[in-house]
């Protein structure tokens, strides 16, 4: 629950809305009618950032738009793309909803657990490199099974492929 | 990626007839097969007029409730001094449902133009496109776009220099399937937890931060461009049975066909030759068990009723189920329907929002009565159990989330009991490893 | 009247307002919709699904706390459909419920176990599961959060955010998981933060105060003000065994809606001090002797009537009808009146006009006002000198103040506590406190407030105004009160303010007097 909140006592938190950032955050106030509504954008610009969200980062978002922490983070923990914890370099979400499970969604994950060396779900691999996550539906049906890794999208994945696309990602 | 499969002759195309031509998703391209003079045309008449022509074309919305779109439109409040907002739900997390994802890749413009004529229809000079955190590709392709028709001038402050106002922003979603309630949708935007709202308020009355707002699907919009071109007597014309159910819709099909993808075909279309003929039939050696056609959030359907139903909103109701979203999730004679049922309370446990304690443990206590009877602990008893709590899940809550679990589960056990008792007779060998 | 509207509620036939939320017109009707999220002072989410009924002609259960009437409404709270609905969210709210009510504070009066009582399922039908598990949090202050019993009704996330205006609460992940989170860096230490734990319908955020201290059933409950400041709360005094347990807010929507501050609600433990005066005390010579109340009385009015020149020195916190007759007592001679006002930061609630924790810290300085005192204490203390007569009624003194006392020829102390810098005092009589006895405060905005008897006055101890009426009556011949009733209701002859006024028309709400106007006129 609050276990890993002491994390960023040791390391300290370099400000993301500085410089380039702060500017694109800025540009999508005119947006808006309110700041608040730009909390779900200025979450996604620190995970593109940080690859994380850090309960720094959430108290800094917080702070730039005029809420509290305990706020930002009750948005943040809604939406289960956000990362809140530190995850792999690549981040893998493989489909398992009913129709890609249908069209053999298990192999094509287990075939990724494997070929990662994550072994589990939710772990990252020992290099580093991996986090495999499970999700439902990823709105590809009819391309079972997608395979979501960072923002890139791959359909029509099959355990056989699973080996060429994860080489893309070093 | 591309688009899988060529028309099939019996395809009617007007939505889809640029999917894979990738010309198609650069403004000019657009414009060069049609584009944007139905925005143009719009923009010379009366809101109420293109509110007449939607009305008159019987167009209903595409997202799943199929409410007449002219008619909701017509709800917004007129001349009074407030913002007005329309919101384009391209939140497509239906399982099954993959249509507004296919619009956005290839025709990003078709939805630009759509909801241009949408908000000024309502008055509004925003529009929020919501779409999903996962849709990156479309993310991508509808970000260069829009900001490729403000260049061009089809979008901004003097939209093709008639000094008329229209703004698009993109919202990008973060992972909720239930943000495609279109009150959830709303929160989000303003940065809040995705919790469907009590209505009343109505949108209408009161949405998007406070204001007058229309919320309507990526296809209900898209259409809207080519009933303004073409008329809406075309339009209405365009039926193969009830007069109720008019025009062309995307039909997302998957699962175990030999072809699946988006078939746009007229309202009325007999769903046996869309499986069958359109994606190919099953594999070889396989039989059609069953269907679950509006997304997974309705009744399941025989292979009987789903064969003998026409794919519009009347067709499929006859047959014991709703068009919903129109993704028809397809299963051979190889399904365990349990088990796939099992996967889907499982997604319908995943998403609650949290708050109607209904919702929340309900959906989360049916998953793991399914998943007992399939680790070979079931206990007789459990499908009257099961049945009970869908009872107790349906119209109790704040939005539909609870009920869309209990559409297929209740229907599932009505429709394949022999498949529940084979598990909890232990006929059946576990499909899971006991805990 | 065209903004009144008909409808029937479980037969009953009532008329309410346009707008009025079924769950309030069904309160007038006699009839309670059992309700978790629903509170009268915080908005309404409409989440906890428990408070569904049926309106005929509604296609769905409506939920009665943000649904409105509207004329001609046949509603149903306890037919077999509204009664199937809640029986099926007390099950869902159980099912992963730890069901740890014989350890659990909440215990006696928790909804959860009432209306399960009253209308849940005998058994459960969730077998064989494990149930959810989250670890007991520590909040703050005073507030412990234990998830496991939580069900989401968020009723401590909108207080803090929107009344308390300090949004440390939210609720974190969703679905199943949903918990209440707080900010890591944060404490529930807002100067009201205490409201959440009687916020909670269920025993999810518990007082660290009253942790394991009593069952709710074992508990007496007692009107009372609160004595923390001037703005004059309305509590609910908790005894158990005669000693004050708890205090919590009772509301009244003109003073305190639902709520009371944290430093009000912590200030009880004085109440039960055990250091008490037992007996009157009077001085024969060198030593002071315990004796009884007529003997004492006497005493006391034989003081009061040959005294000239007179100094009161007096508590805040000393009800309305002690500072009449101690002031009644003395009259014919020069009196210098005046109470001890402490003082200390304001803490107002944000969503609450006018509530606020008050820079004066004593709930009867109106009060006081009205009868003659003063707040002027140091020019109080330099008049002792020379002074026939010092009447110390309960005031807490320092040590200057003690000193100054030898100026004056005779001191007599009418207090609670039992305090030897004062060994040198004439009299020394005992009085009861707040919890002891009955009486009224005047609050900041002139509104006279009833406090009740909640336990015991130890040893031969009396209200303040018996014995000030008693003396007088010894030495005049002047009529004395029986009752606070009687005492009240005599003030009027001696405040205009207060005239015609008596205990009944003051209600539990209180009532408010013009200072410059005669209360019978009003």
């Amino acid at each position: 629950m609050t276990g890993s909140t002491h994390a960023h006592a040791d390391a300290p938190h370099h400000p993301v809305f500085v410089g380039k950032v702060r500017e694109q955050l800025d540009a999508l106030f005119p947006k808006y009618p309110t700041k608040q509504a730009c909390l779900l954008p200025a979450l996604w610009m620190v995970q593109e950032a940080r690859g994380w969200i850090s309960p720094a980062a959430i108290a800094e978002v917080a702070e730039v738009l005029g809420l509290t922490p305990a706020y930002v983070r009750g948005v943040a923990t809604f939406y289960t793309m956000y990362h809140l914890h530190p995850v792999g370099r690549h981040f893998i979400q493989v489909c398992g909803t009913s129709p890609c499970h249908l069209c053999g969604s298990d192999e094509v994950l287990k075939a990724i657990l494997g070929a990662t060396g994550c072994g589990e779900l939710g772990a990252t691999s020992a290099d580093g490199r991996f986090t495999v996550v499970e999700v439902e539906c990823l709105g590809a049906c009819g391309f079972a099974t997608p395979v979501l890794i960072d923002d890139d999208f791959h359909d029509s994945v099959t355990p056989e492929r699973v080996a060429g696309i994860l080489a893309r990602y070093p | 990626m591309g688009y899988p499969h060529p028309p099939h002759p019996r395809e009617t195309v007007v939505l889809s007839q640029y999917f894979g031509d990738a010309e198609a998703r650069t403004f000019d391209g657009w414009v060069k097969r049609g584009g944007y003079q139905a925005l143009k045309k719009a923009l010379a008449m009366t809101p109420d007029a293109i509110i007449e022509e939607l009305k008159a074309s019987g167009l209903r919305g595409r997202g799943g409730a199929g409410f007449p779109t002219g008619l909701k439109w017509s709800f917004m409040p007129k001349n009074d001094g407030k913002p007005h907002y329309l919101v384009c739900n391209a939140d497509e997390s239906e399982p099954g449902t993959f249509k507004d994802r296919e619009i956005m890749r290839w025709t990003p413009h078709q939805l630009i133009e759509g909801c241009a004529i949408g908000a000024y229809a309502i008055g509004a000079e925003r529009c929020y496109i919501y779409i999903r955190g996962e849709f990156t590709e479309p993310w991508k392709v509808m970000t260069a776009a829009v900001e490729e028709a403000y260049a061009k001038g089809a979008l901004g402050g003097n939209v093709f220099g008639t000094g008329k106002r229209i703004d698009i922003v993109l919202h990008r979603g973060a992972g909720a399937y239930i943000c495609g309630e279109e009150t959830a949708m709303m929160n989000s935007i303003e940065g809040k937890r995705g919790n469907p709202r009590i209505k009343p308020p109505f949108p209408a009355q009161a949405g998007l931060f406070g204001m007058p707002t229309t919320i309507n699907n990526v296809e209900t919009l898209s259409t809207s461009s080519h009933i303004l071109n073409r008329g809406a007597a075309w339009y209405k014309a365009l039926c193969l049975s009830n007069p109720k159910s008019t025009g062309t819709k995307l039909f997302s099909v998957c699962g175990h066909v030999m072809r699946p993808g988006n078939y746009e075909l007229t309202m009325g279309f007999p769903m046996k030759d869309l499986i069958h003929d359109l994606a190919g039939g099953m594999r070889p050696g396989r039989r059609l068990k069953a269907v679950i056609p509006g997304g997974s959030s309705v009744p399941i359907m025989t292979a009987e009723e789903a064969e003998g139903a026409l794919c519009d909103y009347e067709g499929i109701v006859e047959k014991g189920s709703m068009l919903g979203s129109a993704g028809f999730i397809v299963m051979d004679d190889s399904t365990d329907i349990v088990y796939e049922l099992r996967r889907l309370a499982k997604f319908y446990a995943h998403e609650p929002c949290a708050p109607c304690p209904t919702c929340r443990e309900g959906t989360a206590w049916t998953t793991k009565i399914i998943q007992r009877s399939q680790r070979d602990q079931g206990k007789k008893e459990d499908l009257d159990l099961l049945l009970d709590l869908s009872d107790q899940m349906t119209g109790r809550t704040i939005c539909v989330l609870s009920d869309s679990c209990a559409a297929p589960i209740v229907s599932g056990i009505k429709k394949f009991p022999e498949e529940f008792e084979a598990y909890l007779s232990r006929a059946k060998a576990p499909a899971l490893a006991a805990v | 009247m065209s903004d009144l509207v008909n409808v029937t509620i479980d037969g009953v036939q009532i008329s309410v307002p346009k707008g009025t939320p079924i769950i309030e017109a069904a309160k007038q009707a006699g009839v309670l919709v059992p309700h978790y999220c629903y509170h009268p002072s915080l908005p309404s989410p409409a989440v906890c699904r428990m408070c569904l009924v049926e309106v005929e002609k509604a296609p769905k259960l409506v939920p009665a706390c943000v649904t409105t009437v509207a004329d001609g409404n046949v509603i149903h709270v306890n037919n077999d459909k509204s009664k199937r609905a809640r029986e099926s969210v007390l099950e869902f709210l159980l099912i992963n419920h730890p069901l740890d009510c014989p350890i659990c504070d909440q215990a006696g009066e928790c909804e959860l176990q009432d209306y399960t009582f009253q209308e849940g399922r005998a058994g459960t039908r969730y077998s064989d599961y494990a149930k959810r598990y989250n670890p007991v949090e520590d909040f703050g202050p005073d507030v412990l959060y234990v998830a496991n019993r939580c069900i989401l009704c968020t009723r401590c996330v909108r207080f803090m955010d929107n009344v308390a205006g300090d949004a440390v609460l939210n609720v974190s992940e969703r679905g199943d998981r949903a918990f209440i989170g707080i900010d890591p860096d944060h404490l529930l230490d807002h100067p009201w933060a205490g409201n959440v734990v009687d916020l909670c319908p269920v025993g999810s955020l518990i007082s660290k105060d009253f942790l394991h201290k009593a069952r709710a059933w074992d508990l007496d409950k007692t009107a009372s003000v609160c004595t923390g400041c001037s703005q004059g709360c309305n509590t609910m005094i908790d005894t158990r065994d005669d000693v004050v347990v708890r205090l919590r807010p009772r509301p009244n929507l003109d003073v305190n809606r639902h709520f009371i501050c944290d430093e009000g609600r912590a200030d009880y433990r004085w109440m039960n001090r055990g250091d008490r005066i037992e007996a009157p005390l009077v001085r024969d010579g060198a030593k002071l002797t315990p004796t009884d109340w007529d003997h004492a009385v006497e005493r006391l009015g034989a003081l009061a009537k040959t005294a000239r020149r007179v100094v009161i020195l007096a508590s805040g916190r000393a009800s309305t009808e002690s500072l009449g007759f101690v002031r009644r007592m003395v009259d014919g001679a020069t009196v210098t009146a005046a109470i001890k006002v402490p003082l200390g930061p304001e803490a107002p609630l944000a969503g609450v006009p006018n509530l606020a924790l008050r820079k004066e810290r004593v709930p009867n300085l109106a009060g006081a006002g009205l009868l003659g005192y003063g707040a002027e204490w140091p020019a109080a203390v330099a008049a002792v000198k020379g002074a026939d007569l010092v009447v110390v009624l309960d005031a807490v003194l320092d040590d200057a103040d003690v000193a100054a006392l030898a100026g004056a020829a005779a001191v007599v102390v009418i207090g609670t506590v039992d305090d030897d810098r004062l060994a040198g005092a004439t009299l020394i009589l005992p009085s009861t406190n707040v919890a002891e006895e009955n009486g009224t405060f005047v609050n900041r905005d002139h509104r006279v407030q009833r406090y009740f008897q909640a336990k015991p006055a130890p040893g031969l101890a009396r209200p303040a105004w018996w014995i000030a009426a008693e003396a007088t009556h010894a030495a005049r011949g002047l009529a004395a009160p029986a009752t606070a009733a009687e005492a009240f209701a005599a003030l009027g002859a001696m405040v205009p303010a207060l005239a015609g006024l008596s205990y009944a028309d003051l209600g539990h709400t209180g009532r408010v007097v013009s200072p410059t106007t005669a209360g019978a006129a009003r």
